[in-house]
């Protein structure tokens, strides 16, 4: 790090805390090595994973935790594809269980088409966890009273959507994240809709306080490449709020000097 | 709404595991399910009639006519 510009704090997540911004899901990879290899290249420190049934009569093969390394990544359970607060909170304590960790992304969806959150309960859900001492990084929209909501209720972050999960429309309603971020006094970290590494910019530019991203990396036509990618713009994107936008004006101003340029009179 | 699966609760001599009914075997315990489940190790999580069951009691947790079992662990997910 240059001895001009200061180190960035890291992010503070509870009892964790991060250096990279970017969190990266372990999902729709073609193979195992690949979302090892994408996982080290997009330099994330955190990665989330699913809890699901293990099912019966399996044909032995590769198995994912032997291609997750446990000891370098903090690994972030979420309860994805729950319809309802019950089996949200069920999952949570089984990941709890599992990995002796408080940490959970909790996702309580409402709609089967669009995987939007149901508030009421992601609301109610957030409460029950919090008070059971769960580290609660919670999805939403990005409806600006509901990540108040979530935040009063005593999430350690909220993480609004950028648009819906797996869409890849990047940020839809930069004004409603800037407003979530405004009133923000816990992290929000920026998770779904993320398309390509200058959507992962945008919203850090925006102030959020991290990226949390998936399908635009195992679905890219190559992975890897846009793992490196997402990596580089997460940082790009960062340095570039810290530093802070010039104003915007109505018309041209010269870069150069307007005195001196030949064939002018003295 | 996700497809719901058929949930009648497992009866009599039967027991429920993830969603499936089977049928009860005496002195069968948790961790002899995990062992045929080929899912012995870390990275696996029981709940036993909505409790999680602590991994320190899965060899005296004996399964009882009834019950319904999810057995869980971990899978790649965003």
């Amino acid at each position: 790090m240059s001895e001009h510009i200061p180190a960035d704090n890291p992010l503070v997540l509870g009892a964790f805390q991060f250096d990279s911004r970017l969190f990266l899901g372990t999902g729709k990879y073609a193979t195992y090595p690949q979302m090892r290899d994408a996982l080290d290249l997009s330099g994330c420190e955190c990665v989330t994973v699913a809890v699901r049934r293990i099912p019966q009569d399996e044909p032995p093969g590769e198995r994912f935790l032997d291609y997750l390394d446990m000891d370098r990544y903090t690994i972030l359970p979420n309860t994805a594809g729950c319809f309802d607060a019950e089996s949200a909170l069920r999952t949570a304590r089984l990941a709890r269980e599992m990995l002796d960790t408080n940490l959970i992304k909790l996702e309580v969806l409402g709609d089967q088409k669009t995987l939007l959150p149901e508030p009421v309960d992601t609301l109610h859900a957030t409460e029950v966890l919090v008070k059971e001492g769960f580290t609660v990084l919670v999805y939403t929209s990005d409806d600006v009273m509901q990540a108040k909501r979530l935040q009063e209720a005593g999430a350690t972050a909220v993480m609004p959507a950028g648009s819906p999960i797996g869409s890849g429309q990047g940020i839809l309603n930069p004004l409603n994240l800037r407003l979530i971020i405004e009133q923000a006094i816990v992290p929000i970290i920026v998770d779904a809709g993320v398309g390509q590494a200058s959507d992962v910019a945008i919203a850090m530019e925006l102030g959020a306080d991290g990226v949390l991203m998936n399908t635009a990396v195992a679905a890219a036509q190559d992975p890897l490449r846009m793992a490196r990618a997402v990596n580089l713009a997460c940082k790009a994107g960062r340095d570039s709020f810290l530093a802070g936008r010039m104003d915007k004006r109505m018309c041209a101003m010269p870069s150069s000097p307007e005195k001196g340029v030949i064939g002018a009179g003295a | 709404m996700p497809p719901v699966e058929e949930s009648h609760p497992a009866s009599g001599e039967s027991v429920r595991i993830n969603g499936k009914n089977q049928p009860w075997r005496p002195d069968w315990t948790v961790t002899d399910l995990l062992k045929e489940l080929d899912a012995a190790g870390p990275g696996v999580a029981v709940e036993r009639n909505l409790e999680v069951v602590r991994r320190q009691k899965f060899a005296s947790t004996v399964i009882q006519p009834g019950d319904t079992l999810e057995v869980v662990r971990l899978v790649g997910g965003g």
